[in-house]
């Protein structure tokens, strides 16, 4: 629609930023991918060749084989909870009740906090300390009689996974909510109108149209938590700093880089994460870009 | 219908329980805060102060000022910067169709869910090749990495808007540029506020890139507070009041921009 002159000034306003990316994100991940097979161990850069040493070192040893389990964990803990609780609150919220934008901002309101800051916080209210020096919701559960709720959290052996997993939702369902909301609201009340002449039950109704008409949110709400969750990195470092029990590979990846100088298998396992996210979100991408048309 | 409104009424109790358990962790870190030294027991954690001291706050800030400062300095250019190339990049991309735009835009788009880990390595090979240091090169990685969704949001925004109005301009003789500032930048200003709002709150938040690219003279927050709670020395009350400090320029934004915040947070997932 415009002249020669404006495609030329087009080019010349979006090359930097499609350069940057280009640069920051696909050299970037190219370098890694190089780096990953090579043998660098150390503070210096060493680029000799080692093929696929480093991965096949990681597939056999036994602390990526925790990381992944506890991976699987923390995303089925989380992506189920904060899906199952983002929906029940959005479904709540849309009866049109009094007060609905106040618990919506409520509900949201940590998704503008730091992982960081969660994690600090919740790391007190989690205290696992017993006997006297029990505090944090323990001591809450134990004033109300709850015992039965008592518990290690985060130093559970095998399970402590799920208790950095609970701060995460805590963090994330308002978010899922906010999606599930939007996909309500644009359902035609026509829809539910009908459905309630031809005799249906509010719960029919739900589980007959609105459930099955928010399948995209759903599908969303599980790809966007999905890759977050095997992202997860800040999170359990602030709650519980880096410990084996709960390591996951971003933290694995930390610690052998730059704490070890293993710069080489670090890079492998940074490029196993991305695989993984890309195995998610590349699809989305074209399903959503292709929605749009 | 009385019956009816009964028995949604009851929907509150559901509804009141959550916002116990979201409202939480504020609490602890309210009440704490505002205890006095003399106050602070780990087993009377939830009671109220019996007064209003600042005792855990003035300890708080006075060990984390610098930081606060630093993340100010380093977020402020990173979101204005981000957002102007991202309004840039949107108005090309969604009002010139040329060959390939449709190629290079999902390209644009998986910048935005990589995990950081996976270029993290040459991010800072590069940053000390290039000579750039500390916060100049966390405001950098800030700005590139955000030019995904700054972009992503514009472009939807620009998109929707009727061709007929750009049409009417170069009618009356604009070129692309005028087109752009008489027209696109001033009905822009929410979708401005969407993307300020989102950068802002993500370059404040993060600890990724602060952490491997910023030493301890220009750590911003996240990582000054992380590693206060790390600390055996600075006791649990104090880094409860320092969380808040950390927590309170991103959650003010949200109190009174909360409706453009959720704007962005959906464009983040694609849905905005």
């Amino acid at each position: 629609m415009f002249k020669n002159k404006d495609r030329y000034l087009s080019i010349i306003l979006i090359s930097p930023s499609i350069l940057a990316v280009l640069i920051f994100v696909y050299v970037f991940i190219g370098w890694s991918i190089r780096v990953s097979l090579s043998k660098w161990k150390g503070l210096l850069p060493d680029y000799t060749w080692a093929g696929f040493k480093n991965y096949l070192a990681l597939f056999s040893d036994p602390r990526f084989a925790v990381d992944v389990r506890n991976t699987l964990i923390f995303t089925g803990v989380f992506v189920i909870g904060s899906i199952f609780l983002g929906f029940l609150m959005a479904v709540m919220l849309d009866q049109g009740l009094k007060g609905e934008g106040f618990f919506r901002s409520l509900f949201l309101f940590p998704m503008a906090i730091s992982y960081i800051v969660t994690g600090v916080v919740w790391r007190w209210l989690m205290n696992p300390a017993t006997g006297t020096r029990t505090s944090g919701l323990n001591l809450l559960f134990t004033t109300f009689h709850l015992d039965f709720l008592v518990n290690q959290w985060y130093t559970t052996p095998k399970w402590g996974m799920a208790a950095i997993a609970l701060a995460a939702i805590w963090q994330m369902s308002g978010y899922t909510m906010a999606l599930y909301l939007a996909g309500l609201r644009s359902i035609p009340i026509e829809l539910r109108e009908a459905a309630r002449i031809d005799g249906a039950s509010e719960i029919q109704i739900y589980r007959r149209i609105i459930l099955p008409l928010l399948t995209p949110v759903s599908l969303s709400a599980l790809i966007i938590l999905g890759h977050m969750s095997l992202k997860v990195f800040d999170l359990i470092i602030a709650m519980a700093g880096k410990q084996l029990p709960l390591d996951v590979p971003s933290i694995y990846m930390w610690q052998t880089t730059f704490d070890g100088l293993f710069y080489s298998r670090g890079a492998a396992i940074s490029i196993l994460l991305l695989i993984s996210v890309a195995v998610l979100i590349i699809p989305y991408i074209r399903y959503t870009l292709r929605e749009e048309e | 219908m009385r019956i009816k409104a009964l028995r949604k009424n009851w929907l509150y109790v559901p509804l009141i329980a959550l916002a116990i358990f979201y409202l939480l962790p504020m609490y602890v870190m309210l009440v704490t805060g505002f205890k006095s030294f003399a106050e602070i027991n780990l087993q009377t954690m939830w009671n109220l102060p019996h007064g209003l001291s600042l005792d855990n706050f003035i300890e708080a800030f006075s060990k984390l000022a610098p930081s606060l400062r630093n993340s100010f300095v380093m977020v402020i250019p990173a979101t204005l910067i981000s957002s102007m190339l991202g309004s840039l990049n949107g108005f090309v991309l969604a009002k010139w169709k040329f060959r390939g735009a449709d190629i290079i835009f999902p390209f644009i788009l998986f910048g935005m869910f990589i995990p950081y880990q996976s270029i993290i390595i040459p991010l800072v090979q590069f940053m000390n090749a290039a000579g750039i240091k500390g916060l100049a090169g966390l405001a950098m990685a800030h700005i590139i990495y955000g030019i995904p969704i700054t972009t992503l949001t514009f472009r939807n925004y620009y998109a929707s808007l009727p061709q007929e109005l750009l049409e009417a301009a170069k009618i009356d003789g604009a070129d692309m540029l005028g087109v752009y500032w008489h027209i696109l930048l001033p009905i822009s200003i929410p979708s401005f506020v969407v993307v300020l709002i989102w950068q802002f709150t993500s370059a404040w938040n993060d600890f990724l890139f602060a952490v491997v690219l910023t030493g301890n003279n220009d750590w911003p927050i996240t990582v000054a507070l992380n590693n206060m709670a790390g600390s055996q020395i600075i006791s649990w009350n104090v880094q409860m009041a320092g969380s808040l400090l950390a927590a309170l320029p991103t959650l003010l934004v949200y109190i009174f921009l909360g409706r453009y915040f959720l704007r962005g947070l959906l464009a983040g997932s694609l849905k905005g």
